[in-house]
């Protein structure tokens, strides 16, 4: 009676579930924490510099890059596509809406994830499996303030300026390839690019949206290497778990976000 | 690390996110565009408003000169109560009258404000006498299915 598999079967969702919800509780006591303890970080500044230099400006080249060729290729394609119906110029709008409202914070977070996120948790992971953070707190310095929170703050900062520049770069590599290459007509280009999106609806939800994957991706990179087993073998899944973690996180939460932003009036 | 190289590229990042935030701003958004909370309120009573939308623009001659605020249904009169907020600078005569147009074959539909000859002017709560409803391609083609009709009718 014991052994048939419905039993076996319960006692496996129940440690899933058990485990899932001690997992939850210990990531928002430890985001607690670090908003908590984020005095150091308005003190010593240079922390706050040197994260947002490591989380930032060391991302620029991939998010100018790939911003880049997403527009080259959104200009393309739609281009291809709004000529069968004679209305080239409307690319400006196609390749402007997609890239503000989805594509810039979307692309721009999982890119972010995935280049600075993974490094801080292998940071942080490699910091518990060797014992730095065991020894800082034998000196008294709280690890908090002085390795997670200034981390934590940089990203947040980081996040949607990246966005905003994926954007930007993409608009700019579909201008490149509709106006500059194939010939779309520039005023006519802009001007309808202009006439359609609006700052507020648009803009500014896009930067909304970058806020908030900016918290997640943050959140869940720094937990996870927090939370990591202090082997080799933890932090190699730790980082591997913050990749597809804020991956999936970013892609649900987008989903929610355009649900109550764009839909309605 | 160098602290001088640190600093330089965090201002170097700093500078390009804010540029970028600025040319989403400046030029891809409508800065032109006054803003819809400016200006004044009139309203508009049509039969039909076909595909309308709130915020749909209002031009007259072509130029955009405000925005649909509300559309609700009037229960005692069973039409379409339109209100429109217009642009400050824009003044129109109290006779103007509305029109539900729509842009190309397929495009959003708007309204097109005519200005007419009085010497007053529309004001704040302003109701706008003079509408015609939006054209419903089934009507329309009834229409004109109805007099091709009669019309071989009358030659029989």
């Amino acid at each position: 009676m014991r052994n048939n598999t419905l039993f076996r079967g319960m006692i496996l969702v129940g440690k899933l579930t058990i485990d899932g919800v001690w997992k939850i509780g210990s990531a928002s006591r430890f985001m607690f924490y670090v908003i908590c303890r984020s005095g150091m970080t308005v003190r010593r500044p240079r922390l706050l510099l040197d994260e947002i230099y490591f989380a930032g400006a060391l991302s620029l080249i991939i998010i100018i890059v790939s911003g880049l060729f997403v527009g080259l290729v959104l200009g393309l394609q739609g281009y291809e596509t709004l000529k069968r119906y004679g209305s080239a110029e409307a690319v400006g709008t196609l390749v402007a809406l997609s890239l503000v409202r989805e594509l810039g914070p979307v692309v721009a977070a999982l890119l972010f994830a995935s280049r600075a996120g993974s490094a801080m948790t292998a940071k942080i992971g490699i910091m518990k499996s060797t014992e730095q953070l065991s020894a800082m707190e034998m000196m008294a310095v709280d690890p908090y303030s002085r390795v997670v929170t200034p981390m934590f703050w940089g990203g947040f900062f980081s996040m949607p300026l990246l966005a905003a520049i994926f954007s930007a770069m993409g608009i700019f590599g579909g201008y490149l390839i509709t106006v500059v290459v194939i010939g779309v007509d520039g005023g006519a280009f802009w001007s309808q690019m202009q006439a359609s999106v609006d700052f507020q609806g648009d803009i500014l939800n896009g930067i909304y949206k970058s806020v908030v994957f900016g918290f997640a991706v943050n959140a869940i990179a720094l937990f996870e290497g927090f939370d990591c087993l202090p082997t080799a073998e933890g932090v190699s899944r730790a980082v591997t778990r913050t990749v597809v973690t804020s991956a999936l996180a970013v892609l649900a939460l987008d989903f929610v976000l355009t649900a109550f932003m764009f839909t309605g009036a | 690390m160098q602290r001088g190289t640190v600093d330089i590229w965090v201002g170097i990042f700093v500078t390009v996110g804010f540029l970028g935030l600025l040319f989403l701003a400046l030029k891809v958004g409508s800065a032109n565009n006054f803003s819809v909370s400016d200006g004044y309120v009139v309203s508009a009573e049509f039969d039909n408003i076909g595909g309308l939308k709130v915020k749909a623009p209002v031009k007259s001659a072509g130029v955009v000169v405000g925005r649909v605020d509300r559309i609700v249904f009037n229960n005692s009169t069973l039409r379409a109560t339109v209100t429109i907020r217009l642009g400050r600078q824009f003044e129109f005569p109290k006779d103007s009258s509305v029109s539900i147009l729509t842009a190309g074959l397929l495009g959003e539909q708007y309204i097109g404000l005519d200005g007419g000859g009085d010497i007053d002017l529309l004001v704040n709560g302003d109701k706008i006498l003079l509408t015609q409803s939006a054209m419903v391609l089934e009507k329309v083609i009834g229409q004109f299915l109805f007099n091709k009709a009669s019309e071989s009718g009358k030659k029989n």
